[in-house]
């Protein structure tokens, strides 16, 4: 008995650490991510021009009382690119509002880009110089936002919207939160 | 020998245009001065996870830099610096995250993982002198030199 229980001991320690690194390759896990900690908290106080009009001033009361996705993308972010499809279709559904927040970006790159791609966006508005996408903890784009009708944050993904994150996350807390009024 | 003298020089080299992005941010005293580098040392750069803020050159690291240091110029402080970092990114932007509930793990378990391995390691020390002190008996021993006698005699007797 004793025999056996030494003898399985390398057995034992090949499983643990199997299980280990197995949890630590499990689909749903992305080593990047970072929890954000502005979840329950309003979205920062900012004021800045429209992408598609310069004159134009959005801030973030103008976003008070309607649920919408913010989108931070530019036209340096492949990844954005990626996206961009599932933008469009979501955006023709009329299931939520999609405001984009142009980061760091040239405006008539981006303009070209809408153009050319379609633009799911109800509004840009253009952060040239990226502090308001500080104030969001931005670290990367596409990074998405669901804002409630107080402008309170509800969720945040980091990295493309795919059609699945779409369907399985985004638009069930749209409708709670559409429900909710 | 002298390949090994020209990567070093290279090394020293890169050096000194690392430290070069730093020096266009210039204090009043050298106390600022210290502060700054050593917030920016503490703070974890958000694009590539294994830099700092100070050592990055991404393009998010540089704008945190110049936010930091313009907040030090309007005379915030560092645990006013933190805070910002903190509200935004999380305590992921720490290189030594708070002690905390959720950080318990991490903070303790190094230490709970020591304790179980001295822990094991007392026991089968213990174990092993107490059968090194569980020795042969009187009779066994007189065996044991009866045998061995035997084999040598008869290995001499080979001979």
């Amino acid at each position: 008995m004793n025999r056996y229980l030494r003898y399985s001991i390398p057995l034992i320690i090949f499983v643990v650490i199997a299980l280990f690194l197995g949890w630590g390759l499990r689909q749903d896990y992305d080593p990047k991510h970072i929890p954000s900690p502005l979840i329950g908290k309003s979205i920062p106080t900012f004021s800045l021009p429209s992408l598609e009009q310069a004159e134009t001033v959005i801030s973030d009361k103008d976003l008070l009382g309607n649920v919408y996705l913010l989108n931070v993308w530019a036209t340096w972010c492949v990844s954005c690119r990626a996206e961009h499809e599932t933008l469009v279709q979501l955006a023709r559904t009329g299931k939520v509002d999609i405001i984009g927040l142009n980061w760091k970006d040239e405006r008539d790159k981006a303009e070209v880009w809408l153009r050319q791609l379609g633009n799911p966006y109800s509004v840009n508005i253009f952060d040239k110089k990226g502090r308001t996408a500080i104030d969001l903890g931005v670290y990367g784009a596409p990074e998405t936002f669901l804002v409630d009708s107080q402008g309170i944050i509800r969720y945040k993904h980091a990295g493309p919207v795919t059609m699945q994150l779409v369907n399985d996350t985004i638009l069930p807390i749209v409708e709670q939160l559409k429900s909710k009024g | 020998m002298r390949r090994l003298f020209f990567v070093l020089s290279l090394l020293f080299l890169s050096h000194t245009a690392f430290s070069a992005t730093l020096a266009e941010y210039s204090f009043e005293t050298p106390q600022q001065d210290d502060d700054f580098r050593a917030i920016i040392e503490e703070m974890r750069c958000l694009v590539c996870q294994n830099e700092s803020l100070a050592g990055s050159n991404a393009e998010l690291a540089v704008d945190l830099r110049n936010e930091i240091y313009d907040m030090m110029q309007a005379g915030q402080g560092k645990d006013e610096i933190i805070d910002f970092m903190v509200a935004r990114y999380g305590d992921f932007v720490l290189y030594s995250p708070p002690v905390k509930p959720s950080t318990y793990p991490l903070w303790f378990g190094p230490i709970l993982l020591f304790i179980i391995g001295a822990v094991v390691l007392m026991t089968i020390l213990r174990k092993k002198n107490r059968s090194r002190e569980a020795e042969l008996s009187t009779e066994e021993q007189q065996r044991l030199d009866n045998l061995l006698k035997q084999s040598t005699d008869s290995r001499n007797a080979d001979q």
